[in-house]
């Protein structure tokens, strides 16, 4: 067993990006989640040599870590809505450059300036583009402490295999609770040479050029299926999802990040009342875990999905079932939590007293 | 004559001895979309000369502007990167902070560097970063069809400014050497012109100067180049250098706006 | 078993470091910890909570609205969680501070003037070592050899020479609270 601590996941993210060996952070304070840029001024450096930079904008980091990823190097950043947003930009060019970078959106309540408070109203700007253009990013949605350390290795290893730019989609409440992390060894940041980085032109090669420019649009349209081709792969290849009590389900709770685990207690609340309830939990947002809804779906009652937003995985949920079985949802927005018992309220109005 | 003929005296004429001129081998040997007597071409070219004579070619790593300069990396035999709009000091910021050791510089138009990417700028030259910034000003938006710039004089008719530019709606043109001249973290600030042919020497001067102090890791330089637009401003390339002599370069005064303390 | 607890007090009672302390505490003893902090300008010298949920088991929802225990240091904490403490729980709060005590008859409610010890002991700053000793003397949720090794590892290494301090603050705590005085159910 690793070396085991009480942190917050905005702690335990900086402390695996350190662990992972990550050449660059560029990041703009912004709650709930400068605790990452905070801890990382305090120990990178001197640890690993990493690079930590405050950006004068979130504008300014994303294209700071274009120019890093563009040179091959692991460069990442953490911010939580607003200054997500500005970075939609520059995550569509370096989704179209085909840059590797991982960043994590600490979501707040919104829109606007919203609220601190935890929410997953970005769930459409994470799983959909976000910025212009047809693009997607790989989303990690990770639901405890140890997976928001864990997920930046992972994010990581799978940006610079799809060379694509991977979230990590948590929200204020995993950012700022602590729990028991097992934290990964430290890793040796590493110098590796790639054909498409821009670390000046080979002496006894062609120059590199990385761009998302392409005027003939019979090329744009070349670079278009390319990256639909990659979103297959990954579609493939690394869907991750997680279930319980599917065995006997009638009806099935699904959540994703911290809501899933406020799900399972209204799971287990209503199994002692009887009702045969399974769970799923989506870990990748995109891709998203399709085949298991499609599975489950002709075999039981319904699925009540539950999110801090208006209802926007359920979407996906109810692409996915395809009309086998009802798909309900119940939420709470703006920052608010909602609680296993009003969960179990809520299923128990729609779903047993047939409302 | 008969054609072998022709191909004799050719290769009597085309010798090492009688070179008078040559494209730097950093150029690539390709049509430039550039209109015919823009500066644009004549800045490429002296600036991969002295990338050649400095023999830095593969120790060099450019971000490309959105403006007229967006496909510079079609034209320069070197890495590089094209950057979001106004966002180029940003990724230069990003590529030298990763490789220290190498060259680094951006090629900006007045909208990319001073408008949307002025805030990028302004905070590269702050913080030091030590990269080259080569920023053309021909006072008007080339690749979008002649709009207004920040740097647009007062008076000056563009299709965003019909009845000329009126400070009084439409703010004062830019000056953005001389503001950030005085931060700590700018090194080198100068403002040259490729208008004629004692101009295009110092331009290529100042480019190398630049460079030069990169190398001593002294900071941000900025190397701003008055040019011009004849499409845009509707002239012959001649009328367009006349107009960079007379109207341009009297509001925008050419030379070294700050040199650093060189140890000799 | 699982037990769910709220640290509630003013910004700067050190409400958090309470929690943390337990948290640490019950990770020695290999049990499985949340400590969900409230955060943004709450934590500007308004009220400041923590919710600390210790199991033996993994624990699901880290945010929940019905506790164990309530620990409350000031009267606007007793005001807002009282009536969040589950019948049969307990509710914890320092008489010296407090004008209108508990009132509820199903649940256990215990207190101390543990303002009044902090006073005695010359450092106001130990007022949460006193409350938390009172917390595990009622709850014993975790032993107090644990709470002496989550101790060090919250305290950062300079404070270190502050540890019999805090110590001897938490056992005036935990043997000023009188179990069996608590107004029963």
């Amino acid at each position: 067993m690793g070396e085991v601590k009480l942190m917050k996941g905005n702690e335990a993210l900086a402390e695996a990006a350190i662990r992972a060996g990550v050449d660059a952070y560029f990041g703009y304070p912004i709650t709930p989640q400068s605790e990452v840029i905070e801890y990382l001024s305090r120990e990178a450096t001197k640890r690993t040599g990493m690079l930590v930079l405050q950006a004068e904008s979130e504008v300014a980091a994303i294209n700071m870590i274009y120019g890093a990823a563009g040179c091959g190097k692991k460069a990442m950043t953490t911010s939580s809505s607003p200054g997500i947003s500005l970075m939609q930009e520059g995550l569509s060019y370096i989704a179209s450059a085909e840059l590797p970078c991982l960043l994590a959106n600490i979501n707040r309540g919104g829109p606007g300036l919203g609220t601190i408070q935890p929410a997953q109203g970005d769930y459409f700007q994470a799983t959909k583009g976000g910025g212009h253009g047809d693009y997607r990013l790989l989303v990690l949605a990770p639901y405890n402490v140890q997976e928001m350390a864990d997920f930046v290795k992972l994010g990581f290893e799978l940006a610079f295999k799809y060379r694509n730019p991977v979230m990590i989609l948590a929200d204020g409440a995993l950012g700022q609770m602590m729990e028991k992390v097992e934290l990964p060894p430290q890793e040796p940041r590493v110098n590796v040479e790639y054909p498409w980085a821009t670390t000046g032109k080979p002496k006894n090669g062609e120059r590199r050029v990385i761009t998302s420019l392409h005027i003939q649009p019979e090329k744009m349209e070349e670079i278009n299926i390319r990256l639909q081709q990659k979103y297959q792969k990954m579609k493939e290849e690394e869907v991750r999802y997680q279930t319980k009590n599917l065995e006997d389900a009638e009806y099935i709770f699904t959540a994703f990040g911290l809501v899933s685990r406020i799900a399972m207690k209204a799971m287990d609340l209503g199994r002692q009342k009887g009702y045969k309830i399974g769970w799923i939990r989506p870990i990748t947002l995109f891709p998203f875990p399709e085949k298991i809804f499609q599975e489950v779906a002709p075999r039981v009652k319904g699925i009540l999905d539950i999110e801090m937003n208006s209802g926007q995985m359920v979407e996906d949920v109810k692409l996915s079932v395809c009309g086998k079985t009802r798909v309900e949802y119940y939420g709470r927005m703006g920052g608010v939590v909602p609680t296993p018992e009003e969960i179990l309220e809520n299923f128990e109005r729609m779903f047993i007293k047939g409302e | 004559m008969a054609e072998e003929n022709v191909d004799v005296l050719v290769e009597n004429i085309v010798t090492p001895e009688n070179l008078v001129y040559r494209k730097p081998t950093t150029l690539l040997d390709v049509d430039m979309h550039y209109c015919p007597g823009c500066g644009h071409s004549t800045v490429h070219k002296i600036f991969m000369e002295v990338v050649e004579e400095m023999g830095i070619q593969n120790d060099i790593i450019g971000v490309a502007p959105v403006g007229c300069a967006v496909f510079a990396y079609n034209y320069m035999d070197v890495d590089m990167q094209q950057a979001a709009h106004g966002r180029a000091c940003a990724v230069a910021t990003g590529i030298k902070r990763m490789l220290p050791d190498k060259y680094v510089f951006t090629y900006q138009g007045d909208g990319d560097l001073a408008a949307i990417g002025g805030n990028e700028t302004l905070h590269a030259a702050n913080r030091g970063e030590n990269f080259l910034v080569i920023f053309i000003n021909n006072a008007v938006y080339g690749m979008t069809s002649g709009q207004m710039a920040p740097t647009t004089l007062e008076g000056m008719v563009t299709t965003t400014s019909p009845y000329g530019r009126d400070p009084k709606v439409m703010g004062y043109p830019l000056k953005f050497g001389e503001l950030i001249a005085p931060l700590p973290g700018v090194a080198y600030v100068t403002r040259q012109a490729v208008n004629n042919v004692q101009n295009v020497r110092r331009t290529k001067k100042a480019l190398q100067r630049a460079l030069e102090y990169q190398k001593m890791g002294l900071g941000f330089c900025l190397v701003e180049i008055v040019s011009n637009c004849p499409s845009n401003w509707k002239m012959t390339p001649l009328e367009s250098n006349k107009y960079v002599q007379e109207v341009l370069i009297p509001y925008y005064p050419l030379g070294d706006i700050k040199v650093p303390e060189v140890k000799k | 078993m699982t037990h769910e607890t709220v640290f509630s007090g003013f910004g700067g009672q050190g409400v958090l470091t309470m929690g943390m302390i337990l948290g640490y505490a019950a990770i020695f003893e290999g049990k499985e910890v949340t400590w969900m902090p409230s955060y943004g300008p709450e934590m500007r010298g308004g009220t400041a909570n923590c919710i600390t949920i210790v199991s033996d088991e993994m624990i699901s929802s880290p945010i929940i609205s019905k506790f164990d225990t309530v620990v409350a240091l000031n009267q606007p904490s007793i005001d807002k969680f009282e009536k969040a403490v589950k019948p049969g729980g307990n509710i914890l709060y320092d008489t010296t501070t407090t004008l209108k005590p508990p009132t509820r008859s199903d649940i256990h409610i215990y207190s101390l003037p543990a303002g009044d010890i902090a006073v005695e002991l010359k450092n106001t700053k130990v007022l949460n070592m006193i409350m938390l000793g009172a917390f595990i003397k009622i709850t014993n949720v975790v032993s107090v050899e644990s709470i002496w090794k989550g101790l060090q590892s919250v305290l950062p290494e300079r404070y270190h020479k502050l540890i019999p301090l805090n110590q001897e603050a938490f056992m005036r705590g935990y043997n000023a609270v009188n179990v069996d005085s608590a107004v029963l159910i």
